[in-house]
């Protein structure tokens, strides 16, 4: 109990410590921190219209009751999960390059974890009942249904990837070595739990009967997939910017190593995506009637085509550039790799598993949609958001993780505005 | 030049928390000890006679405003060995739609931007019943019937395994005793979710405030009916509740001029609905999703 106690001191005298390091830095950072901020105002102000005026405001309707939101949701919840691919290896197998990044992949994670929560909360109608949903509060629908799950999942993930990551940071910090009796469990935790939170997204649609697109049992074998193919992208690219701006060394070898299982995750998302196209094309049947949408159109409604064949184009060269290992171990075919990926996979599981589940509805009526001003300004001010987050947690662990920000420095008073300076100086050198 | 950048970083510091406190003032202050209570109002079902006593005392009073109407919001509960059924003759249906715009001025549904309907007519080509994918939702002939085609009207098909009620997070919909599916237009918190399960797209969304004129809103309303709905709620057909709960027929059956709709107790064995299961070739929509839709399609003997 007494060690709870001056845990949670610790931490809150850490957390006025980060705060003065997070409010300074150099004219890029400002620059970066702001043009983000920009952005969020933005996108807020729209999302100011859409609330005092109702959901019109979106281009949803009966037919299509669901967007651009919840296609970055989906998404979102993937790119979250894909944190446990750094910390298997890292933690059980004491995977040497991969241990020491595993901290901001959790932090990615959490950032990636409050872009999917506003992003259901945006698509609400009635933000001013959310409190409905909270356990023991409101009137939960537990466990009957998936959304009540989700919440629940998402936000236990949410807490667990800040927990871990900031336990371990506030240690490092006072120079102490982590109870690891007292951690591990929690991350032994976090291995299902973000497993967990893909499949119950997944569950979230594969339960429905009324939409056959959806009601196929592959969904969250597919969606694990996926997740563990733009996850690990993103994170490969995020990695080279860290160490590019900051003093954090992260080795190409561990770069290359998370590529390699992207291939792997891959090879098996393009494998379920055919075994689903196999049995929905060789049966023949009326559930057809989506899947045709999404790759041929129907009824000369092709919106989604062009898209999802871009999508297709973009995962198949990934996983070529990924399998072959003299372009998987060149930064400049890595990187190609990757942002491929990241595109190719939004496509394929945001909007292009989304709206497809609408057209045709139950009753056969088939409405295109395309998402209009408000969604996309909302949907990039949530994005900036994120980044704004996931920027200011690295803005802090990244000098901790170099030893440049410890207790130490701060109690003799070597950190001045003079060294913080000569900090900065740094930085702009190594560039 | 140091020593400037950081006073006028100071400067943005203090600028910012000064504009968060303000901004947060007037929403603060502008709620109203009326708009507390409506955002703390409890879930239908949870509350005590008192507290819906003063819920439809403040409903009705606010409707009056606007509508400059008097309401009269029923609570009544479902009436005792009651579960409700509903027969639709589809010989007989000509696709006239008298039952969607009867059940629209009933129901007080939203007239435009977007005019929200819970029955939807389809016509079909002869010749096919099942696969809707090639149905027209919004055909407009001169005349109907039309020569070559069938019509399917489709509304909420009160399923007594309700895949609705199953996915609301917050159980804002819920199955009354006598088999209607009702919905808390204040407790719904708008994530469409709903609309996603139902396969018979039954339930219809207030994409915006609703809207109905001064002289055509319907002031007989039922709590968990017809009463005036608020924007990005989700609604439904209640079989008409605040009818069939004194004993009327909801208003689609009375508009029928062709008598192709029916309505009765599935647990009187002397109703006409048991009448028509019993002795007719029925059928019910997407049966094979196993949902027990208490809606029953039928064709003469």
């Amino acid at each position: 109990m007494e060690s709870l106690q001056g845990l949670s001191r610790e931490t809150w005298h850490f957390y006025k410590k980060t705060l003065i390091l997070v409010s300074r830095g150099s004219r890029i950072y400002y620059a970066w921190c702001f043009s983000l901020l920009a952005i969020i105002i933005v996108g807020f102000i729209f999302y100011w219209k859409q609330h005092e005026m109702g959901l019109i405001e979106t281009n949803m309707t009966d037919q299509v009751s669901w967007g651009l939101y919840i296609a970055n949701f989906t998404y979102l919840v993937g790119m979250a999960a894909a944190a446990v691919l750094l910390v298997i290896p890292s933690y059980i197998y004491q995977f040497k390059p991969i241990k020491e990044i595993v901290v901001l992949g959790e932090l990615f994670a959490a950032s990636c974890m409050v872009m999917a929560i506003l992003f259901v909360m945006v698509d609400l109608g009635r933000l001013d009942r959310v409190w409905h949903m909270l356990p023991f509060i409101g009137s939960m629908n537990f466990p009957a249904s998936l959304l009540a799950w989700d919440v629940l999942a998402l936000n236990g993930y949410l807490f667990l990837n800040l927990f871990i990551p900031i336990y371990l940071l506030v240690k490092s910090y006072y120079g102490k070595k982590p109870n690891w009796k007292f951690i591990l469990p929690f991350i032994l935790l976090s291995i299902p739990w973000a497993v967990g939170i893909h499949t119950v997204t997944a569950f979230l649609y594969n339960g429905l009967a009324a939409r056959p697109f959806w009601n196929a049992s592959i969904l969250a074998p597919r969606f694990l997939a996926s997740a563990f193919c733009s996850g690990p992208a993103i994170i490969i690219i995020i990695f080279q910017i860290i160490r590019r701006v900051s003093a954090i060394k992260i080795e190409d070898g561990a770069l290359f190593k998370v590529a390699e299982l992207i291939a792997y995750a891959m090879f098996l998302n393009l494998f379920l995506l055919g075994a689903e196209i196999f049995k929905e094309y060789y049966s023949g049947t009326v559930h057809m009637a989506s899947f045709k949408y999404l790759f041929e159109g129907l009824h000369h409604h092709n919106e989604l085509v062009p898209w999802i064949w871009a999508a297709m184009t973009m995962n198949v060269t990934a996983f070529i550039l990924f399998l072959v290992p003299s372009t998987r171990k060149r930064l400049s075919t890595l990187n190609l790799g990757c942002l491929l990926v990241i595109v190719g996979v939004w496509i394929e599981k945001g909007p292009g598993f989304v709206i497809p589940g609408f057209v045709p509805d139950p009753l056969g009526e088939i409405h295109e949609y395309v998402p209009n001003l408000v969604e996309l300004m909302v949907s990039f001010g949530i994005w900036a958001l994120g980044l704004l987050i996931f920027t200011l947690l690295m803005k802090v662990a990244i000098p901790i993780e170099t030893g440049e920000f410890t207790h130490t420095d701060y109690e003799r008073g070597v950190i001045t505005k003079k060294s913080l300076d000569y900090t900065a100086s740094l930085y702009k050198i190594k560039k | 030049m140091s020593n400037k950048d950081y006073t006028r970083r100071e400067f943005i510091r203090k600028f910012s928390v000064t504009a968060l406190a303000g901004l947060s003032l007037p929403v603060l202050s502008s709620c109203s000890k009326e708009e507390v209570e409506d955002f703390l109002q409890k879930h239908f079902r949870e509350m005590t006679e008192e507290e819906k006593k003063q819920v439809i005392a403040k409903l009705e009073q606010r409707y009056f405003e606007q509508y400059g109407r008097k309401f009269q919001i029923s609570t009544q509960e479902a009436l005792p060995e009651t579960l409700w059924g509903y027969g639709l003759e589809l010989s007989r249906c000509i696709g006239c739609r008298k039952c969607v715009y009867a059940c629209a001025n009933e129901n007080n549904t939203s007239r435009y931007t977007r005019q929200l309907h819970w029955i939807r007519v389809l016509r079909l080509k002869r010749g096919n019943l099942i696969n809707l994918e090639d149905s027209e939702h919004y055909y407009a002939p001169e005349t109907v019937p039309e020569k070559g085609f069938v019509y399917l009207p489709v509304q909420c098909q009160q399923c007594q395994n309700p895949p609705c009620v199953k996915v609301c997070p917050i159980h804002a919909t819920w199955q009354e005793p006598d088999g209607i599916v009702a919905v808390d237009y204040n407790w719904c918190i708008g994530c469409r979710y709903c609309i996603a399960a139902c396969p018979y797209k039954g339930r219809v969304f207030n994409w915006a405030e609703p809207n109905i004129p001064k002289d055509q809103v319907n002031p007989n309303v039922h709590y968990l009916g017809n009463r005036p709905r608020m924007k990005c709620a989700v609604e439904k057909c209640t079989f008409c509740i605040q009818r069939v709960r004194q004993g009327r027929y909801p208003a689609c059956v009375e508009a029928c001029p062709t008598g192709s709709r029916k309505f009765g107790n599935l647990l009187d064995p002397k109703s006409e609905i048991r009448y028509i299961i019993e002795r007719k070739r029925v059928f019910r929509l997407r049966e094979e999703l196993n949902t027990e839709s208490k809606f029953y399609y039928f064709f003469e003997s």
